[in-house]
């Protein structure tokens, strides 16, 4: 019996050719065919998704076989895509925030020249190739072929102006900190295959299979996969490659941040959630790390100078809040936290490009101000971003981080005013990048004034979308004490998570208290809403920071703590291998080698006299030699 | 006669053409010093062989098998010779020499 789900695998296959044609072509194709594809293909994907999401929201999930990809011994592998509610949900975000930053794009990078503006569209065809493969696939190996496709388009993209020296180890850094993360998902995986001889999800995550392991495995292989999720998720102590992805082109930042990669880790714990259910240690740890990351991330954002550097550390912030929320075991919450923050991160970042844009490639807030005047939609539509992520009443944001507080609340109150003291500087450092850039007089130089001016219509109209998703995307998730049942999200995830509700209860808080927590949140964050915009529109902080801030600006020196604790030393290590160790011991055995050849062939030359008589003799003394060990040996 | 005769008079025939070979440098000498080798060979499967006959009786066999045998390196041994003695009368020709260390110069 076939089932009409099958043709899902046109939604990754679609983009893949996209990006051979894009690739191959590259020389041939004029940047407007280029850009016709590139965006064209993942269009249709989108088309095809959203009748997937049609289709599952009927009652039709499927788990799509194609052919058997590894078959050995016991254990076999298929090539499946399983769609279900978690997978389409990804799916529409991927193929739909993706196919506006494609469109965004083709104007963005307009100035390439016409071969690395195919390379461009190929590696970002690649990517979210990669992406879809990682959410389709229906076990955890064709999830790692996603997953280590999106490291290796994450390092062509952030690499991908490779001629600046920076730029190409910004890529190496990305790539080599995911690959870490990466080792520890592929041993998690091996000790999968080893007891169950199986990463299909729907043979994993049964209560029968999880059984086989005892509570510490069951912690072990999930704290593992945890780790992997760092590494893509850029949690503590993963992050750092993050911030420096910004050397990509902003639309690939926006594509990093927004629609994909980034959200792996959350996905593929939300995935396994009913694992994660059964490991309380990890998930207390995963809690830990995702608060510590969003306080951190939060606080460094509080003093960056560089616009995409306070976004790059805000998504950092907001993927700790995910965290947190799957820590709580709310991971609805997370769910929908990827969505919206799909929504208003891909908005902020295309919008800050724009302002790049307009701006001659300045990034540095301090030398502009003012823009509101020259960028009618980038401005409201950034503001819309802004008030989305910062949580306003209403905005998307708001809805979606409302109920990760309300997970952290009900797991414990401490976790609760972390996560509201994070929501709080968020709010302060997302205003004061709003009022640095758009209000007050502008700062840059005289050339750069004349020059100002709104994008064309393929920048504005991906934010003007995004911007109303950024408005509207919270209203499938509003919570239950505001509107019975209107939680659609929620109730359309319910068969994901069933098993790992009925395993962690979801503690509600009355909807009195939570009426009170989301109050008070709301008015605190428009305080310091009010507070920040008056306060850096009149003032912007142009002056060097010291003390505290001076540390903040410097990210607390993390970068500078792993180059004296680990790259120091690796590289110190490398260097006595390579001068000693090397060219020592090995290069000795090696040459000792030679050495020794050349000197017994030397010494046996002398064998090879010519003389009849001597070959005669070593033939007779052989002989007699035989005779002697047959005579004497064998008995 | 015991065989114990025959075996010891191969030895000595067989030793003389070993020494023979290793010390001479004439080629035809060590030729010949091959053929004594040969015969001390020959001359041990008769004798064996008619000593088998006389253990084992008439009745086993006739005692000619090793005698066979010898007709055969007889054979195989005059063949051998005769092509040795071309190369030997071609080298002759050659080098107006017929020492053998003199053909050490081949390996040059």
């Amino acid at each position: 019996m076939k089932n009409v789900l099958d043709i899902v695998y046109l939604i990754p296959l679609l983009p893949l050719i996209g990006c051979l044609i894009n690739g191959l072509g590259r020389k041939s194709l004029s940047k407007g065919a280029t850009g016709v594809i590139g965006s064209g293909v993942i269009l249709v994907s989108f088309a095809i998704s959203l009748w997937a999401f049609f289709q599952v929201r009927a009652g039709n999930t499927h788990t799509a076989e194609y052919f058997p990809f590894i078959n050995v011994g016991n254990l076999k592998i298929p090539f499946a895509f399983q769609i279900d509610q978690l997978s389409v949900i990804w799916l529409l975000i991927i193929t739909g925030v993706g196919f506006l930053i494609h469109v965004y794009s083709t104007s963005y990078m307009h100035d390439e020249k016409p071969e690395h503006f195919g390379r461009y569209f190929a590696y970002l065809n690649l990517f979210v190739f990669s992406m879809l493969l990682l959410v389709m696939g229906a076990n955890f190996v064709i999830m790692f072929i996603g997953w280590e496709g999106v490291g290796l388009c994450s390092y062509l993209l952030i690499g991908f102006w490779f001629k600046r020296d920076e730029y190409a180890r910004a890529a190496n850094k990305a790539f080599i900190m995911n690959r870490i993360g990466d080792l520890a998902f592929l041993v998690a995986l091996f000790m999968l295959i080893n007891r169950l001889g199986t990463t299909t999800f729907s043979e994993v995550f049964t209560n029968a299979s999880l059984a086989k392991f005892s509570t510490k495995e069951i912690t072990a292989i999930t704290l593992l996969l945890f780790v992997g999720a760092t590494g893509k998720s850029a949690q503590i102590p993963l992050y750092t490659w993050l911030p420096d992805a910004m050397a990509g082109p902003t639309p690939v930042s926006a594509l990093i941040h927004a629609a994909t990669m980034v959200t792996a880790g959350i996905y593929m714990i939300a995935r396994s959630n009913l694992m994660f259910s059964m490991a309380p240690a990890t998930l207390n740890a995963i809690a830990v790390i995702g608060i510590a990351t969003a306080l951190l991330a939060a606080s460094i954002a509080l003093k960056q100078n560089d616009i995409k550097k306070v976004l790059a550390y805000s998504t950092v912030s907001q993927l700790g809040y995910m965290f947190l929320a799957i820590g709580s075991g709310a991971y609805v919450a997370a769910v929908f936290h990827v969505m919206t923050h799909a929504f208003f991160k891909a908005l902020l970042f295309l919008g800050s490009g724009s302002v790049i844009h307009a701006m001659g490639g300045e990034q540095d807030m301090r030398k502009m101000g003012g823009l509101a005047k020259y960028m009618k939609v980038t401005n409201i539509t950034f503001l819309i971003g802004c008030f989305a992520i910062a949580g306003i009443p209403g905005f998307s944001g708001f809805f979606s981080k409302d109920e990760i507080l309300a997970g952290a609340f009900a797991k414990s109150p401490v976790l609760y005013v972390l996560g509201l003291a994070g929501a709080l500087m968020t709010a302060f450092y997302m205003f004061r990048l709003y009022a640095t850039t758009f209000n007050g007089q502008f700062r840059g130089t005289k050339e750069q004034e004349h020059h100002l001016h709104e994008s064309p219509a393929a920048i504005t109209v991906p934010l003007i979308l995004l911007a109303i998703l950024s408005v509207i995307g919270g209203f499938v998730g509003i919570p239950e004490f505001m509107a019975q049942g209107a939680h659609s999200l929620a109730g359309f995830l319910q068969p994901v998570f069933k098993d790992s509700y009925a395993l962690l209860p979801v503690h509600e808080a009355t909807h009195s208290t939570e009426w009170l927590l989301a109050g008070l949140s709301s008015v605190l964050v428009i305080i310091v809403v009010a507070f920040a915009w008056s306060r850096f529109s009149r003032k912007p902080d142009l002056e060097e920071a010291t003390g505290l801030g001076k540390i903040l600006e410097n990210k607390w020196y993390v970068d500078e703590l792993y180059d004296a604790i680990i790259v120091k030393p690796v590289n110190a290590f490398g260097t006595f291998l390579n001068n000693v160790f090397d060219k020592k011991v090995i290069d000795g055995i090696v040459n000792g080698v030679g050495k020794l050849v050349r000197y017994g062939g030397r010494q046996l030359r002398w064998l090879q006299s010519g003389q009849t008589g001597a070959y005669i003799l070593m033939m007779v003394l052989g002989m007699v030699l035989i005779f002697i060990v047959q005579f004497f040996l064998r008995k | 006669m015991p065989v114990n005769y025959y075996i010891t008079l191969a030895l000595c025939l067989f030793a003389i053409g070993v020494v023979g070979v290793l010390t001479r440098r004439n080629a035809i000498i060590v030729f010949m010093c091959i053929e004594l080798m040969l015969n001390a060979v020959n001359l041990l499967l008769v004798a064996f062989s008619k000593m088998h006959h006389i253990a084992k009786g008439a009745a086993a066999v006739t005692g000619t098998d090793g005698q066979l045998f010898v007709f055969f390196i007889m054979v195989v041994a005059a063949a051998e010779v005769s092509v040795g003695l071309a190369i030997i009368v071609m080298m002759y020709r050659n080098v107006h020499s017929i020492n053998i260390n003199f053909l050490n110069r081949l390996k040059h």
